[in-house]
């Protein structure tokens, strides 16, 4: 009797191991569902094949605007399978192929018609290993604006620098804003992949693992930026660091694979989504408390 | 009594070694053999002409003058022409089978290069002077060498400028398209700024080959004499060519101004290929270091 | 530039493409891509297939004894064959590969193998992309100087001419082929006391075989339609000669040199012949090489 009372307290009480989460400094609290006008992306039994492999399995989910948006999960799960789904970057895959329905506010993303270029001015993205043309910071920056028409130094410059403050760069670099870009650090390369970014204007901000490549100490300067940067846009990162995950987003969505019964390969699936305060503290699928507490993954 | 760890192999061993290093060492023996003899039996012309061989324009064997001028001349022109038409198409060509084509029809392009660098020169030179020439207006001309010559070397510019290009890193494509760029506008943002240097090193070995190609050019040059002309469809001569078509009925100071000829082109072909390999080189380490 | 979030309280964005410059541009550069590829299918088609349509004409007309009969000495002359000029290129080139592949794979081996990064290894291979580059012209008059001027025209300082251009070819890509040989299998051989020279012959070479053999047919290929060369070495024979070292002798490539600007048909429809035959035996050895090449990659 005494053991089986104690495995029923031991049920209620939240599992050891979790990480501590800090509330949320700034923002309106994090509601569980939002109305739908503050809905960007709706997916709706969303699957992603490489040829007739399925690689992701049927993910219904709604990101919500301005908000943080943490994909986690073990490798091969999918996260930035359907990351690079929402921005059409799997065009370039040849024999890749997204199926399901996947809105940007309201408007089919994979519709008939739908220009990949038109998709990828609203939605920008920052990858892993930072990126920059080599060519010169305000070059770098003054990139997108300059593809969409802006031609005079004037405007160029507003923008620029307003970009540059964005992605809290601005003060470090302004006095060289000719120099090459390569020659920065790898932190600063990233934040300038950030400025080119937002200097297009875009609504969404995707992130695939914008911090591996970089030490603690940029890290967590780009983490603080993407907490500025919230207000102005919708931002949704995948991310292999869940302490990342708990310390930065306002949701979070836990992928993980699964066994295809019918091609014995596994398949990226989406397994709770959820408040991310919720998912450390309380997951509610036992799958999500086992990868957060470590206990695989 | 010592061990003896050398073994009764050791001498097979080392004449196996020297006799490759001497069969390696052959390059550098041929190399030097071509260069003195040629160099020395061109000796008589300049003995009779002087430094003036490269100056004069007129070339009259019955005169003993000999001017290489109008030769080089045509070397270069038509190599330029050959250039003109080949670079776009083979870069085109490069860009199309990199960034465009879908992996089904890459395979049949490259068969399709392949196929035409195995066609022997000589088989092209056939068809320039019996087909091509005949075609209105071209005749035996430059113009005429200059788009034998172009095919050429599209294969060869094709080939080195794919895998110059095919270095370009993925993350700067991504980068670029995931601005929202077109995909001509990711190809010059990301791709071409990366290959630049390579792809001049892949022109420049086209130059080379075009310089010296004998007989196509031989046989559709037209074997003008004496003048510098930039008509393209004039006939014309080039170094390769003169030698080719006048060798037969030479005499011996004849003879020794064509091998001054080839002297000159050997020269000029090798310090060509030998930038543009250095070019291709630094940019594929370049490529592979990143 | 803030045109998403304009767009924020609106009806659905409108993701279609806009009618726009960049587009239209981006579309005239694939045409332009597309374009190029025409401009290389061009010639070729047009190149081919004049060949087979007039050497067919010529050789089908007079099949097989095309391959066998004499070369007129009368240029007006119709029909004849090349016979003498397949047996001279089949000696010329056979006798080359026979010089220049032993040799090649025996430097490249040194290269390779023994000196791999010593300061002669490196000028070895520099000069050899240095005579890749001497035009073939040059060769011819090299072979010209140093043998035909002492010993007459013959098939074999042809052979001569042939195998150093051949050469440099050949150690480049024995070269090649010998790094892709795992380093595994020569420390094995070491490790069961096998000397180097040993294990080169017993091990490195025989892994890397197809890869040679590939390599070295592509050079050959190569060599067969070769005609600058040949004219300053072998002279314009136009009988039967069997003997390599002995006589003027005559290959296809200059067969078809000599025939094009004749001004009689006879002789052209001849050289349209040859350049038949040549083009098939060249597509032969390259194809041959092709087979080598697909069997390195199944053993993978």
């Amino acid at each position: 009797m005494q053991l089986e009372d104690r495995m029923e307290e031991s049920r209620a009480r939240p599992p050891r191991g979790l990480p501590q989460v800090k509330p949320m400094e700034a923002g309106p609290p994090v509601v569980s569902s939002r109305p739908e006008s503050q809905v960007v992306f709706d997916l709706e039994n969303v699957e992603v094949f490489y040829g007739t492999f399925r690689a992701v399995s049927r993910v219904n989910m709604k990101i919500f605007r301005n908000e943080i948006t943490a994909f986690i999960g073990p490798s091969g799960c999918g996260k930035t399978t359907v990351l690079r789904s929402f921005n059409r970057m799997h065009d370039v895959t040849p024999g890749a192929r997204v199926a399901g329905g996947l809105r940007y506010r309201g408007a089919e993303i994979y519709g008939p018609n739908v220009s990949a270029t038109e998709v990828r001015r609203r939605i920008g993205m920052v990858f892993q290993k930072p990126n920059p043309f080599p060519k010169s910071i305000y070059d770098n920056v003054a990139f997108g604006p300059r593809m969409s028409g802006t031609n005079s130094k004037a405007d160029l410059d507003v923008i620029v620098e307003k970009a540059l403050r964005g992605a809290a760069l601005w003060d470090e670099v302004k006095d060289r804003l000719k120099a090459s870009a390569l020659g920065m650090s790898g932190g600063q390369q990233q934040r300038l992949c950030i400025a080119r970014t937002i200097a297009v204007g875009p609504e969404v901000v995707l992130m695939d693992e914008p911090c591996s490549a970089l030490d603690p100490i940029a890290t967590a300067r780009i983490e603080e930026l993407m907490r500025e940067l919230k207000s102005r846009f919708t931002i949704v990162i995948v991310t292999h660091n869940m302490q990342q995950a708990a310390r930065c987003s306002d949701r979070t969505a836990f992928f993980t694979t699964e066994l295809d019964s019918k091609s014995d390969r596994r398949t990226g699936t989406l397994v709770e989504y959820d408040v991310t305060t919720k998912i450390f503290s309380n997951p509610g699928d036992e799958r999500t408390e086992n990868y957060i507490t470590g206990r695989f993954g | 009594m010592e061990l003896d760890l050398r073994g009764s192999k050791a001498y097979a061993d080392r004449a196996f070694r020297w006799s490759a290093a001497a069969a390696a060492g052959l390059v550098l023996v041929v190399l030097g053999l071509i260069a003195i003899t040629i160099t020395g039996r061109s000796t008589p012309v300049f003995r009779q002409m002087g430094l003036q061989f490269f100056t004069t324009t007129r070339w009259s064997p019955a005169d003993a003058l000999f001017g290489a001028l109008p030769f080089v001349w045509g070397t270069a022109f038509t190599a330029l022409i050959a250039l003109a038409i080949a670079v776009p198409i083979s870069l085109g060509m490069a860009l199309f089978m990199t960034q465009v084509a879908p992996p089904g029809i890459k395979r049949p392009m490259v068969y399709l290069m392949d196929l035409l660098a195995g066609v022997p020169s000589v088989v092209f030179g056939l068809w320039g002077v019996l087909v091509l020439s005949q075609l209105v207006g071209l005749g035996r001309s430059f113009m005429t060498a200059g788009i034998i010559l172009a095919v050429m070397i599209i294969p060869i510019i094709t080939s080195l400028s794919r895998e110059v290009i095919e270095t370009t890193p993925p993350g700067d494509k991504e980068g670029a398209l995931a601005l929202g760029c077109t995909r001509w506008e990711m190809i010059r943002a990301a791709v071409i700024p990366h290959s630049a240097g390579g792809l001049v090193g892949a022109i420049m070995l086209g130059l080379g080959r075009a310089m010296g190609e004998t007989i196509a050019a031989a046989l559709v040059i037209g074997s003008a004499l004496g003048q510098i002309t930039i008509r393209p469809f004039a006939p014309g001569n080039s170094m390769p060519a003169v030698i080719a078509n006048e060798w037969g009925e030479a005499d011996a100071l004849h003879k020794s101004a064509l091998i001054a000829l080839a002297v000159t082109l050997f020269i000029i072909t090798v310090v060509v290929n030998l930038i543009a390999s250095t070019i291709v080189q630094r940019s594929m380490k370049k490529a592979q270091g990143l | 530039m803030q045109l998403a979030q304009q767009e924020q309280a609106a009806a659905p964005p409108d993701l279609r493409a806009k009618q726009s410059w960049r587009s239209v541009k981006s579309l005239i550069m694939t045409g332009l891509m597309i374009a190029s590829v025409a401009a290389v299918a061009l010639p070729l088609v047009a190149v081919v297939s004049a060949v087979l349509r007039r050497g067919l004409a010529v050789v089908a007309h007079d099949f097989p004894d095309f391959f066998i009969k004499e070369i007129p000495n009368i240029a007006r002359r119709p029909g004849g064959g090349m016979g003498p000029a397949i047996l001279g290129t089949l000696m010329v080139t056979g006798a080359a590969t026979l010089i220049a592949v032993p040799l090649g794979v025996l430097g490249a081996v040194y290269l390779h193998e023994y000196g791999i990064k010593n300061h002669f290894s490196r000028l070895v291979r520099f000069m050899s992309t240095v005579m890749s580059g001497v035009p073939s012209i040059v060769m011819g008059l090299f072979i010209y100087i140093v043998w035909t001027l002492h010993f007459g025209y013959s098939a074999f300082g042809g052979s001569l001419a042939l195998a150093c251009l051949m050469l440099p070819v050949v150690i480049g890509s024995t070269e090649q082929m010998l790094k892709l040989v795992p380093h595994h299998l020569r420390e094995a051989s070491y490790a069961l006391g096998s000397s180097k020279s040993r294990t080169i012959l017993t091990v490195v070479l025989p892994a890397a075989l197809p890869g040679i053999v590939s390599g070295s047919l592509l050079a050959v290929a190569r060599a067969a339609g070769e005609t600058a060369p040949l004219l300053f070495a072998v002279g314009a024979a136009n009988e039967y000669n069997p003997h390599l070292f002995e006589e003027a002798n005559t290959a296809l490539s200059v067969q078809i040199f000599g025939n094009a600007t004749s001004s009689f048909v006879a002789a052209q429809d001849r050289a349209w012949g040859a350049a038949l035959t040549l083009v098939l035996v060249t597509f032969l050895v390259t194809l041959a090489a092709r087979v080598f090449t697909a069997r390195i990659a199944r053993k993978r």
